[in-house]
């Protein structure tokens, strides 16, 4: 269950590595042309075939990413892969695009021979590869000409040897929240919540000497359960997410959250939360369309979180029809704008304090030919963030270091709200 | 060419930073695409250097070219062998990784010494490098590979103390194992078992996913042993990379199957398996894709799972049309009672979206709900009504051909609507449409006062309508007539003689000549059988069929699941190859059932059924109805017979009957009578002794219809003793069998009797007489003798499947 090879185009071919010798390379001549006949019938799909090769694909920027095969690959491997090599690629040149491909293209093709051998992915962790794959090669000779031990080490994501002279954990709990409010059937009105939950991500910025071992307590209600210790607010993870480093059947069998974390940035994990949330930022819309002459749009937000709290970077997104002009605007406080490209009127609040209202109305006039296209439905987007709170209430009650050396580090923590897939579905 | 006489130049230089640039030039030529093979030997003349960064690039350079120039790839070879005991393991490893990928047979030789050393070097980046490298030299020369014992000193590697070595030489053993199918390479016992899932905690997200593939290949020894893998795989789920976790999932579902279903663990692991499923839909949307299309398999495998789980898979706004149809798919599969109100207030959203495929299969789905969950179809028939008022075209044409089966499931309940719908008929273009709306009109005509003058509306364009629709006009048509024979005899005469005389096509020519043989014949008879009440269609419809879902279950994560399909349907050089199928929960491994090689499609073997001549010669076309009624029904052996395969027409017949031609006029041989005797010659009591039934039609190639048998010969008399098992969904009835041309003249002595319908999950014995005299025809091999089965199924109609039995060869 392999990739036979893999490819990167810009309607091009820029650069392409064959893992086995068994497919035609020129069968890669079949995928453009296919993936334009698809997007024109508007039946676009990751895997598009031709004869007995299958092509998976992804898009990144305006360059795709192409693995071609003709077994029972791994269909889910190829994609994981498919995007480890954007991650790794845009680790090495910050931007995957034509242009760094086009004058890195001795490193592009020292990558491919070393993240994957005859189809089967290979050491793919861009920090390590970093260590003997370098895009000054010959400044580096050196340090080069050694297989860094980690590559196959079991802690294969951080290298020893590592020092800090002060030694610290910073700590981001990111809570996201999507909402997806439905309409009342029949009636111009806001309707009820239909789904909403919370993906939360814990992410570490470590800088620590040596190998330490860490271990992360969260309010966590099964390790409370398991443990008998029963005070103090609790969250219930649905779900939990883990990097590479840790220890999965620790996590299983104790809720022991316990790791060796990588060098620098890295997601420790994630999780999901199937709670009932109140939306934070809570929207109620009237748009009415009058047809041939105007739209006009009353949309009133409210601030569902604490007094204390205030919501920074807020954002209102509301749809127009793409034949509205003249706009006008009344805020009762931030800023509404028209975007045309986007066929949306934003409204920016940089603080939103909490129980507060806020009022924006907007007006439109309409061609008397009206545009005979139909148009969709698209939803009305909120984005925000809410510094020092988790709506869910988790905490992060201790991180333990410990290494062989003995020396004191300091963890900080950081927690915040933002708005994830936020949607509110709307009448026209 | 000068550029490629300036670049000879350079590489030949004596500098050495000249020398790189140089081949880093020829390296960017051939990525743009030029041809620079004509500096084969100066480059390769740069192997033998200090500098990392160009020996890889002459590698690279080496990898791209050796083909075309085999003779000189030779040159490198000298080296390769030296790079493989360089004293730095990066060296090592690269040279025995590019060497695996020259495919070139001169090389290939030499590389077996430089493998078998870096299979057992001190470094691991050499070991795993190595490992890999034995399944690309097995790719290029697989007898060397076995001769070179490379095979055991991969499988010492399962045992490695470096965890991504084993990794690796699982991957590479899983490849191999893949084209050879029976090599029993991969022979998993506890022991391994137990290595590989110690691995599976300490090796890369990779290594992870090459264990997990690997694992679920194994069939464990008993209950006990399913779940502890199944505990010490759970963890997995709990991985960042998708891929790991599905992976895992398809371990879980497969192991599952072992567990008793009243055991505590049973409901745990059930439990624990739904939220990862879900997480799934947060990934990339290609990665929320592939989870989809899998969860569409798991929730008809094991549906408890995501009963509770409906709202994650309400579409947004921003979902690529891709991710949108498959939410919809498994939104209906999870449509209950329970959540009915919900998913109907959704899909009615969604079908006055923009996106038309969405929008139609939102349509389509909310007729799906109707059937599916009886309580909503009063809800579901209103929405479909308001949308048919909404007149966008493609929804009023989709909604109408849901309410045709809306009517299918519940008779004379929502008939109101007929009118409604009526009044759209102008504005339907597409022929599902004019079909379904035609059907409605002749099967509720008495109810109609102007069915007459809409049917006769349709019969001007005759000749340009599609099949589906000038079959239904007919039979739309006779209906009509049968119910107001009055005044509609103009009409039925009419298109009797459109389909009859002025068509091509066979179908529907031989519909409308039954139509008209039962009509001149027997009025009452046509009545009968015309009218006849029809069965209900069942709840759900375009399930998979049970045997390959099970093996797309097995297949979790790969291509094979994202289309539905068996490797076998996509793979070249896969089709002798097992089909994979779940364990029983017996505790005991099912043996994998023998696969008859298929002689192509269904459609190939419709095409080629060599039937009998008929006893009669075929009817000259009939010039009028009274001629029409001399002709004996049956006369027509092939015409009957293609009146059977078409599912419409049988549903409108109720059970059509299955017809046998008996009559045989072949020589009678004596050939079988022999190899019978043989039996009894080496000293097996006559009549006794009869080798036991194997599969000689697996269900999954005849939509669910499982045919094993054997030969015995009973008081003299040779018997084909079969066992029938339905494992599809729906009835099966009306069975037939047909002898095709064998070695022996081995035909039936009577007609198959299977007298009762055969209920889903029920098995048959039938027994049934042969003789030898039927039509010889010189079979290779000799006793090999093939066999048209028919059977109808309610709901995927007809179905004529041809096989071989191969055990005649036991006597």
């Amino acid at each position: 269950t392999n990739v036979k090879s893999v490819f990167l185009l810009q309607l091009k071919v820029l650069i392409c590595r064959n893992y086995k010798g068994d497919v035609d390379m020129a069968e890669i001549d079949h995928f453009m042309p296919l993936l334009m006949q698809h997007e024109e019938e508007g039946l676009i799909c990751p895997v598009i075939s031709h004869g007995n090769v299958h092509f998976l694909w992804i898009k990144h920027s305006n360059l795709y990413l192409v693995a071609m095969t003709n077994k029972n690959s791994n269909a889910s491997l190829v994609y994981s892969f498919l995007y480890k090599l954007v991650e790794v690629f845009t680790e090495y040149f910050k931007e995957l695009e034509e242009e760094s491909i086009q004058d890195n293209f001795v490193v592009v093709y020292e990558l491919l021979d070393e993240l994957m051998d005859f189809g089967f992915p290979q050491t793919t962790d861009s920090k390590i590869l970093q260590e003997y794959i370098t895009q000054e090669g010959a400044k580096l000779e050196v340090a080069k000409s050694k297989v860094p031990t980690t590559v196959t080490n079991a802690v294969s994501w951080r290298s020893e040897g590592i020092k800090y002279k002060k030694n610290e954990v910073f700590i981001d709990v990111i809570e996201s929240i999507n909402v997806l409010r439905g309409i009342e059937p029949g009636v111009n009105a806001n309707g009820s919540v239909m789904s909403s939950d919370i993906v939360g991500s814990i992410k570490l910025k470590t800088m620590l000497s040596g190998m330490p071992e860490l271990r992360l307590g969260l309010n966590d209600r099964v390790l409370f359960a398991l443990t008998g210790r029963d005070k103090g607010k609790t969250v219930v993870m649905e779900d939990v997410k883990f990097h590479q480093c840790v220890r999965l059947s620790r996590f299983e069998s104790d809720r022991t959250i316990s790791f060796i974390p990588p060098d620098g940035e890295s997601e420790l994990m994630s999780y999901r939360i199937n709670t009932h949330v109140k939306p934070l930022i809570w929207i109620e819309s009237v748009i009415e369309k009058f047809s041939h002459s105007r739209v006009e749009i009353m949309v009133k937000a409210k601030g569902q979180f604490k007094k204390q709290s205030v919501a920074n970077n807020v954002e209102v997104r509301v749809p127009v029809p793409s034949d509205a002009d003249s706009p006008k605007f009344k805020t009762s406080t931030g800023h509404a704008k028209y975007v045309p490209e986007k066929n949306l009127v934003v409204w920016t609040i940089k603080s939103f304090p909490g129980g507060k209202e806020f009022l924006m109305r907007a007006h439109f006039g309409l061609p008397s030919v009206e545009n005979d296209e139909l148009e969709g439905k698209p939803p009305i987007t909120v984005k925000f963030e809410i510094p020092y709170f988790t709506v869910s209430g988790i905490q992060v009650r201790y991180m333990k270091i410990i290494e062989k050396s003995g020396y004191q580090a300091l963890p900080w923590v950081r927690y915040i709200t933002q708005s994830g897939d936020y949607q509110l579905r709307t009448n026209v | 060419n000068s550029e490629i006489f300036e670049l000879k130049a350079e590489l030949n230089s004596d500098k050495k930073e000249k020398k790189k640039e140089a081949v880093k030039k020829v390296i960017a030529s051939m990525t743009v695409g030029k041809d620079v093979s004509a500096l084969f030997p100066d480059v390769v003349n740069c192997m033998q250097t200090d500098n990392l960064e160009l020996k890889k690039l002459v590698y690279l350079y080496l990898m791209n070219y050796a083909k075309s120039q085999p003779d000189m790839a030779i040159m490198a070879v000298n080296t390769f062998v030296k790079d493989c005991e360089d004293p730095n393991p990066l060296i090592r490893a690269l040279a025995v990784r590019t060497m695996g990928c020259i495919r070139v047979d001169k090389i290939t030789e030499y590389l077996c010494e430089p493998l078998r050393k870096c299979l057992k070097d001190e470094d691991p980046y050499v070991r795993k490098t190595a490992a890999v490298c034995v399944a690309k030299l097995h790719d290029i020369n697989a007898q060397l590979v076995e001769d070179q014992g490379f095979l055991d000193t991969l499988k010492d590697l399962i045992s490695d103390s470096n965890p991504m070595v084993v990794a690796n030489a699982v991957a590479a053993l899983s490849e191999i194992a893949e084209s050879h199918p029976n090599s029993n390479l991969l022979d998993l016992n506890p022991q391994t078992i137990n290595k590989l899932l110690t691995a599976l905690n300490e090796c890369t997200e990779w290594g992870q996913i090459f264990i997990l593939d690997c694992l679920a290949n194994y069939t464990p020894r008993d209950d006990r042993e399913s779940q502890s893998i199944c505990e010490r795989v759970t963890p997995r789920l709990s991985h960042a990379n998708s891929a790991v976790v599905l992976s895992a999932v398809k371990v879980l579902m497969k192991f599952m199957e072992m567990l008793p279903k009243d055991l505590d663990y049973y409901g745990t692991l059930l439990k624990k398996l739904a939220p990862p499923l879900v997480t799934l839909l947060s990934a990339e949307p290609e990665l929320q894709y592939v989870a989809l299309r899998n969860i569409n398999l798991i929730v008809q495998r094991r549906p408890e799972i995501l009963k509770h789980e409906m709202k994650v898979f309400f579409v947004k706004y921003n979902d690529p049309i891709y991710v949108k149809l498959e939410k919809l798919d498994i939104m209906i599969r999870l449509a209950s009672q329970a959540n009915i109100a919900q998913v109907l207030a959704e899909l009615k959203e969604y079908a006055t979206e923009v996106d038309v495929d969405f929008v139609r299969k939102a349509v389509r789905a909310i007729g799906r709900c109707a059937i599916k969950v009886e309580q909503s179809a009063e809800r579901c028939v209103s929405t479909l009504l308001d949308l048919i008022q909404t007149k966008v075209n493609y929804v009023v044409q989709e909604a109408i051909v849901v309410i045709k089966d809306i009517f299918r499931k519940y008779p004379n309940k929502y008939e109101s609507v007929i009118a409604t719908l009526c009044e759209n008929l102008d504005s339907l273009d597409e022929p599902e449409a004019r079909a379904a709306m035609i059907w409605i009109v002749g099967e509720y005509a008495e109810r109609i006062d102007n069915a007459d003058e809409l049917l006769e509306s349709f019969l001007e364009g005759f000749h340009d309508e599609s099949t589906q629709v000038q079959l239904q006009l007919l039979t739309g048509i006779v209906k009509l007539f049968l119910k107001k024979p009055t005044e509609t005899q103009e009409l039925v005469q009419q298109v009797l003689s459109l389909a009859t005389q002025d068509s091509d096509n066979p179908d529907l020519r031989d519909r409308g000549y039954i139509y008209w043989r039962l009509l001149s014949t027997d009025p009452v008879a046509a009545k009968e059988v015309v009218l006849a009440e029809k069965p209900l269609i069942s709840e759900e419809t375009d399930l998979i069929e049970p045997t390959l879902l099970e093996e797309l279950i097995c297949h979790i994560g790969t291509l094979a699941s994202v289309y539905h399909k068996p490797p076998s349907a996509f793979v070249e050089g896969s089709r002798g190859v097992q089909h994979k199928r779940l364990p029983g929960t017996a505790g005991v491994s099912e043996a994998p059932p023998a696969v008859i090689p298929s002689q192509g499609d269904l459609l190939g073997d419709l095409l080629n059924l060599d039937l009998t001549p008929p006893t009669t010669t075929g009817p000259p076309p009939p010039t009028s109805g009274m001629q029409m009624g001399a002709m004996d029904l049956l006369g027509g052996g092939l015409d009957s017979l293609v009146m059977l395969c078409d599912p419409q027409m049988a549903a409108g017949f109720g059970a059509p009957p299955a017809v046998m031609p008996t009559s045989f006029n072949a020589p009678v041989s004596g050939g079988l009578d022999d190899l019978f005797d043989l039996g009894g010659g080496v000293g097996m009591p006559m009549g006794s002794y009869s080798p036991p039934k194997t599969v000689w039609l697996p269900a999954m190639k005849a939509k669910g219809l499982e045919i094993s048998g054997t030969f015995a010969r009973r008081s003299g008399v040779i018997q084909m003793e079969m066992t029938l098992t339905n494992k599809a969904m729906s009835v099966m009835t009306d069975f037939a069998i047909q002898f095709n041309r064998n070695s022996f003249g081995l035909a039936p002595a009577g007609p198959l009797q299977v007298l009762t319908p055969l209920s889903p999950n029920q098995s048959i014995e039938v027994s049934l007489p042969l003789n030898t005299v039927g039509p010889v025809m010189k079979m290779e091999p000799l006793n090999n003798l093939q066999l048209a089965f028919f059977i109808y199924l309610f709901f995927f109609g007809f179905g004529l499947y041809k096989f071989n039995c191969p055990n005649m060869a036991s006597y």
